[in-house]
């Protein structure tokens, strides 16, 4: 199984970069996956990870993209929740690249 | 003896084969696992029958499964939890077990 | 009409004849939610499903609604919970969930004791409710 390095301890992934362990994530751990999937974090795409991570704990799955931007907008409001906004911050896909940063599965439905 | 079930009695005989068989039978000891834990709760349509046996023959239900499928607080009184550890005592203090798949 | 392109459908641009038509698909639950698969299975066909835009309904009977009871906890048995999942549906638009009565006093439940919404019914409404649909798929 292909392993990261952050701060000296290594970490599981599968073969596409999820973090395996969810209960391992921790900022610099999103970081690091940022810097690989070549995303400058600002505090807006951390609300967007935090948000996911937050979704998991309640539901235990990553959200689809459309059920995402809704529950977006009904917590953080219209302006943010469409998918123009979170692409602009996750050009390859809001779902594939902000849930590998918040170290979720892959969302189900998405291939 | 101790007798073993782990599928739901709503799914097949399992549940009803063992009680036939073991249910009067002395020294006997059944536990559900899994899937059969559901004979354990309350008010589930088998409970009478589960009660049937109780003052002949020892019922347990292992507490992972029990909790794992939200039974926990609706457990019919005389049947006792064994843990893990406790599965493990209970194939050691009988002579053999039967598993009923 | 096409579907809008998105990552639930693989970025795949649905475009023939057939979109725009909406069907009724109902997923039937009949398995106790740890002893096989088919539960879990169950459920991320039903979440997959919810990207095609169809009128989706879930039927719980016989041990399926033992898939819905409040106070699931797995870790000892160290198999993930996904019990808090039947309340995401909700956000996928999925919202309709009956439950068949006959089933829940069977096995000493009530309403109180699911986790998720859902609407009772007769083993009779179950039927008709059934022979409305235009697929029906089982697990």
């Amino acid at each position: 199984m292909p392993t990261i390095e952050v701060n000296g301890k290594s970490y599981e992934t599968d073969e596409e970069g999820y973090l395996i362990n969810l209960g391992e994530w921790n900022e610099d751990v999103g970081a690091y996956l940022a810097i690989e999937e070549k995303v400058e974090m600002t505090p807006s795409h951390w609300e967007v990870v935090n948000f996911l991570r937050e979704y998991y704990n309640d539901y235990q799955i990553a959200p689809a993209i459309r059920v995402l931007t809704k529950a977006i907008g009904k917590k953080l409001g219209a302006e943010k929740g469409n998918s123009k906004y979170l692409y602009e911050l996750f050009p390859y896909g809001p779902a594939k690249q902000a849930c590998k940063i918040a170290g979720l599965p892959k969302p189900t439905g998405c291939i | 003896m101790l007798h073993i079930v782990n599928k739901s009695p709503f799914e097949n005989q399992t549940l009803d084969s063992c009680l036939r068989v073991a249910g009067n039978a002395d020294g006997a000891a059944i536990l559900l696992t899994e899937d059969a834990v559901y004979a354990a709760s309350k008010g589930n349509s088998n409970e009478s029958k589960i009660k049937a046996v109780m003052g002949k023959v020892k019922i347990y239900a292992l507490w992972p499964d029990v909790e794992a499928r939200g039974m926990q607080d609706r457990v019919i009184e005389g049947i006792k939890m064994v843990d893990y550890g406790g599965f493990v005592d209970l194939v050691a203090e009988h002579s053999n077990c039967q598993s009923w798949l | 009409m096409g579907v809008e392109m998105t990552e639930a459908t693989g970025g795949i641009d649905f475009e023939d004849e057939e979109s725009g038509v909406v069907k009724k698909f109902m997923f039937v639950n009949r398995k106790a939610p740890y002893g096989t698969i088919y539960a879990l299975e169950a459920l991320e066909v039903v979440l997959i499903s919810a990207a095609f835009d169809q009128d989706v309904s879930l039927a719980f009977l016989d041990d399926g609604v033992y898939q819905i009871v409040k106070g699931q906890h797995t870790k000892a048995i160290d198999v993930k919970n996904f019990s808090p999942t039947y309340r995401a549906l909700e956000g996928y638009d999925i919202e309709k969930l009956y439950v068949e009565k006959e089933s829940l006093d069977q096995r000493g439940l009530t309403e109180a004791d699911l986790l998720v919404d859902v609407q009772v019914m007769s083993s009779a409404d179950m039927a008709k409710m059934m022979a409305e649909q235009d697929i029906v798929i089982s697990f």
